[in-house]
C-alpha cells in the first residue's frame, strides 16, 4: 500500500517539477533572445535587431546622380541625429523628452548606401542592411519614386520606414503604408499654402507654364497645384513640359514655353534639374518676362543658380533657417548643424533631422521597438515640440499635420549675408492645407 | 502645342542641339573606329573637360584659355591613358575594355566629386556672346548660336586631320587592316595613341564649349554618354560622318517630339535606334563587315 501511495506522490512530484521546469526553461529560452520577446512572436527584424547593446538604421540616400547634392544634405541632417540621439543633446530632448543616452539605453548606429535616386537600388540596400545589420528602421529618399518603393518594401519587411524628402501625394495617399511616417510637405499642402499667395500677388485669369519631372512626385504636385490655380482663380495651364529625371538639355522645352504665351513657368522639376531649367530659362530669356515659382523648393538651389536668379521667385518650403527667429527649436537646430558642419542647413538636413528626432520619441514613448507598439504610439497623435512649432501625425494616413512655409527670394542687395537667399513672407498652418486622409486613396496595411 | 512658329523654332533648337551632340559623339566614333576600344569613360573624359575649363577659367577669367586648357588637358589624359593602361587591352576580349574603361569613369566622376563636391559649377559664356539673339521666330541663346558655329569649325578641323592627312591616311588604313599597315613598316602603335588622345581631346573641347549651356556636375557625363552612344549606334559606328548626321537627327528627334508630347522626346529617340539597328545594322553611314 505504502508502495502505491509513494508511487502515486512520486509521480505527482514528477508532474509538477516538470511543469515547474518548464515553466523556468521557456522563459529564459525566450528572454535570451531579447528583453521583450516574451509578449510577441519575432516581426521582422524584431527582436533580433534590438539584443545587442546597439541598434541601426539604414539609410539610402543619393549621392551620386541629379539629387546628390541634397542626399548629402539629407545625410548630414541624420548624422546629426544621431549623435545627438546618442549623447542625449537638449534639442533632442525638447522633441523626444525620455531620452537619455541612445534609445531605450541602446545607441544608435547609421549604415549608409548610395541610392542613385534609384527604387531598386534603394530597396536592393535596404535589403542589405536587413540581412547583415538586422536594422530596426530604415530612411533616405529624396525622390518620391523610391519613397514609393521604400513604403511597398517597409510594409512586406514589417521594418519601419522614416520617409525623407518626398513631396509626392502619393507617398501618404495611394501608397501610404502603416510601417511609414511622413514628415515633410508634398504636393497638396504645397499647392494650397502657395496658391492663395500667387492668387493675391498676381491677380485672376493668368497663363502658366508647367515643367514637371516624369514621375509620381512631379505628376502629383503639378496635378495638386493646377487644380488649385484653375479652381480658385481661373488660371490656365497652357503647357505642361515633362521631361524625364536627369534631363539636362531643357532647349526643346523651354522652346517649347517661349512660344506658349505663358507669362508664369511653374518648376516643379527637382534637383539638378530645377538647377539646370532655371539656368536655361534665364539664356533663352524666358525668365524674368515670364515668372517663376517654385512650388516644392529645393535644397540649395539658390546657393547653385545664384540670387539673381531667384530674387522674387516664391516657393513652398518645409524649412528655411531664418525661422530661427520665429522658433526657439529652430534657432538651436541651426546653431547645432552651422556649429558641426560650417553652413546654414537646408530643409532637405532638418526634414531627416525631425524624422529622427520623432522615432526616438515614439521609440521611448512606446518603451519598446516591437513595431506595432511604435506605430500605434505615432498614431496616438500626440501633440509636441518641432522645429516649426507643435505638431502632431495623423493617425490615418501617418502624414505630420504642420505648417508650410512660403518663401520669396531676395534681391542680392538685400541679403544681410550669403546665405540670406529666402525671406519667409507667411508660414500657412497645416491642418486646413490637407486633403481628407481618405481622398488619395489612402488604404494603410496590417500591423503583423 | 504645335504651330508653325513652334515647328520652326524646334526645328532650329534641334540643329543646335545636334551640333553638341555630334561633337561629342565624333570623340567616341574615331576611337571606336581606329581602336576597336569602345570607351565607356567617353562622357567622363567629357565632364574632365568642362571641370579643366572651369579651373582655368577660374584663375584666369579667359574663356578662350578654358578651352584651350580644356582640350589639352584631355589630350594628356588620353595619352596617359592609352599607354599606361588602354594600349595592353587592345587584343583582350571587349568586354575587359568595356569594364577597364568603365572603372575609369568611376574613378574620374568620384575624384572630380572629392574635389568639387556635387554643387554645380558655372562656367559663364564670354561676353560677346552673352544675351539673346533675336532670330525673328524665335529668341536664342547667342551663346547657343555661336556653339554652332564652333561645332561645325571643329568639326571641319577633324575631318581635315582624317581626310587630308598623312596620319589620317594611316588611321583609316589603320582601321581596315591594322596588321597590313603594320607590315608596312608603319609604327601603329604611335598612332593608335595620337588617336586615343584626339578622342579625348574631342570630348574635353566639347565638355568646356558645353559648360556654358549646362552647368557642370560631376556624374554629368554618364546621361551624356547614353546619348552618344545612340548617335553613334544611328550614325554608324567607327564613321566619323555618321557621327555628325547621327547627332543631327538625334537633336531633331527630342526637339520635334518634345513638340507633339515632351514625355516621349527621349522614347522615340531610343525607337529611332531600335528601328535603324533592324533595318540597316551597321547605322545609317556605317561600312558593313567593319565592328
Amino acid at each position: 500500500m505504502s508502495d502505491t501511495i509513494k508511487d502515486a506522490h512520486r509521480r505527482r512530484l514528477l508532474k509538477a517539477s516538470a511543469v515547474l521546469g518548464a515553466g523556468i526553461a521557456t522563459p529564459s529560452l525566450l528572454f535570451s533572445r531579447g528583453a521583450w520577446a516574451a509578449d510577441h512572436p519575432a516581426l521582422g527584424t524584431w527582436p533580433a535587431g534590438t539584443e545587442g547593446d546597439t541598434v541601426y538604421i539604414g539609410a539610402s540616400v543619393p549621392r551620386t546622380g541629379a539629387y546628390a547634392v541634397q542626399g548629402e544634405d539629407e545625410l548630414k541632417g541624420m548624422q546629426l541625429a544621431v549623435e545627438h540621439i546618442n549623447e542625449g543633446n537638449a534639442l533632442i530632448k525638447h522633441i523626444a523628452p525620455k531620452v537619455k543616452k541612445g534609445v531605450l539605453g541602446k545607441q544608435v548606429k547609421l549604415v549608409v548606401a548610395d541610392s542613385g535616386a534609384k527604387p531598386n537600388e534603394a530597396v536592393q540596400a535596404q535589403q542589405r542592411f536587413i540581412n547583415e545589420n538586422k536594422i530596426i528602421a530604415m530612411t533616405g529618399s529624396t525622390s518620391s519614386a523610391v519613397a514609393v518603393a521604400l513604403n511597398k518594401f517597409a510594409e512586406r519587411q514589417k521594418v519601419l520606414y522614416l520617409v525623407a524628402i518626398s513631396g509626392s501625394n502619393d507617398t501618404t495617399g495611394k501608397d501610404c503604408a502603416r510601417y511609414s511616417f511622413r514628415q515633410c510637405f508634398y504636393g497638396q499642402t504645397a499647392a494650397a499654402a502657395i496658391g492663395p499667395v500667387l492668387i493675391k500677388t498676381f491677380g485672376k485669369n493668368k497663363k502658366a507654364a508647367f515643367m514637371t519631372p516624369d514621375y509620381t512626385y512631379g505628376h502629383t504636385v503639378t496635378k495638386s497645384v493646377n487644380d488649385y490655380l484653375s479652381e480658385h482663380a481661373g488660371w490656365q495651364m497652357v503647357t505642361n513640359q515633362v521631361s524625364p529625371l536627369g534631363t539636362s538639355d531643357f532647349s526643346s522645352y523651354l522652346t517649347n514655353i517661349a512660344n506658349s504665351g505663358a507669362e508664369f513657368i511653374i518648376n516643379v522639376n527637382w534637383g539638378r534639374d530645377a538647377v539646370l531649367s532655371i539656368q536655361q530659362a534665364k539664356q533663352f530669356g524666358l525668365t524674368p518676362k515670364m515668372k517663376m515659382v517654385i512650388p516644392y523648393q529645393i535644397p540649395f538651389l539658390a546657393k547653385e543658380v545664384g540670387p539673381e536668379l531667384t530674387e522674387g521667385v516664391y516657393a513652398a518650403t518645409d524649412f528655411w533657417w531664418t525661422l530661427e527667429d520665429k522658433y526657439p527649436l529652430a534657432k538651436m537646430f541651426v546653431q547645432e548643424f552651422d556649429k558641426k558642419y560650417g553652413y546654414k542647413p537646408e530643409w532637405g538636413a532638418n526634414n531627416a533631422y525631425m524624422q529622427f528626432a520623432i522615432w526616438a520619441r515614439m521609440v521611448e514613448e512606446a518603451g519598446s521597438f516591437y513595431p506595432p507598439d511604435v506605430i500605434k504610439t505615432y498614431e496616438k497623435g500626440e501633440t509636441f515640440e518641432s522645429t516649426v512649432g507643435k505638431v502632431h501625425f495623423r493617425a490615418a494616413d501617418h502624414q505630420l499635420v504642420r505648417p508650410v512655409i512660403i518663401v520669396r527670394g531676395k534681391k542680392p542687395s538685400d541679403m544681410r549675408n550669403k546665405e540670406d537667399y529666402w525671406e519667409v513672407t507667411e508660414v500657412v498652418p497645416g491642418g486646413p492645407l490637407m486633403q481628407k486622409p481618405d481622398e488619395f486613396g489612402c488604404k494603410l496595411g496590417d500591423y503583423t | 502645342m504645335i504651330t508653325w512658329s513652334n515647328f520652326v523654332s524646334q526645328l532650329f533648337n534641334g540643329l543646335a542641339l545636334g551640333a553638341l551632340l555630334a561633337l561629342i559623339s565624333s570623340g567616341l566614333t574615331i576611337i571606336y573606329g581606329t581602336l576597336g576600344v569602345l570607351n565607356l569613360a567617353h562622357g567622363a573624359m567629357f565632364m574632365l573637360g568642362g571641370y579643366a575649363g572651369y579651373l582655368a577659367y577660374d584663375r584666369t577669367g579667359s574663356f578662350v584659355l578654358a578651352v584651350i586648357a580644356g582640350a589639352l588637358f584631355l589630350l594628356v589624359v588620353g595619352i596617359v591613358m592609352e599607354r599606361v593602361i588602354i594600349r595592353y587591352f587592345y587584343r583582350r576580349p571587349p568586354e575587359d575594355q568595356l569594364l577597364v574603361t568603365f572603372g575609369l569613369s568611376i574613378c574620374f566622376v568620384e575624384i572630380v566629386r572629392f574635389f568639387f563636391s556635387s554643387l554645380s559649377k558655372t562656367v559663364p559664356p564670354p561676353k560677346i556672346f552673352a544675351g539673346i539673339t533675336n532670330l525673328g521666330f524665335m529668341f536664342y541663346p547667342t551663346y547657343r548660336l555661336a556653339v554652332v558655329g564652333v561645332v561645325a569649325l571643329a568639326l571641319i578641323a577633324l575631318f581635315l586631320i582624317l581626310y587630308k592627312t598623312r596620319l589620317g591616311l594611316i588611321v583609316r588604313a589603320g582601321i581596315e587592316d591594322s596588321v597590313m599597315v603594320d607590315s608596312l613598316g608603319i609604327n601603329v602603335d604611335r598612332v593608335f595613341m595620337l588617336v586615343f588622345g584626339i578622342g579625348a581631346m574631342a570630348a574635353g573641347f566639347a565638355g568646356v564649349v558645353n559648360a556654358p549651356v549646362v552647368s557642370l556636375a560631376p556624374d554629368m557625363g554618364e546621361a551624356i554618354l547614353v546619348q552618344t552612344f545612340v548617335v553613334v549606334v544611328i550614325g554608324g559606328v567607327g564613321s566619323f560622318p555618321g557621327a555628325v548626321l547621327g547627332g543631327l537627327i538625334a537633336g531633331e528627334i527630342i526637339s520635334i517630339t518634345s513638340m507633339i508630347n515632351p514625355g516621349y522626346a527621349y522614347v522615340m529617340l531610343f525607337a529611332a535606334m531600335t528601328l535603324v539597328l533592324m533595318v540597316r545594322p551597321h547605322g545609317l553611314l556605317g561600312v558593313k563587315g567593319r565592328e
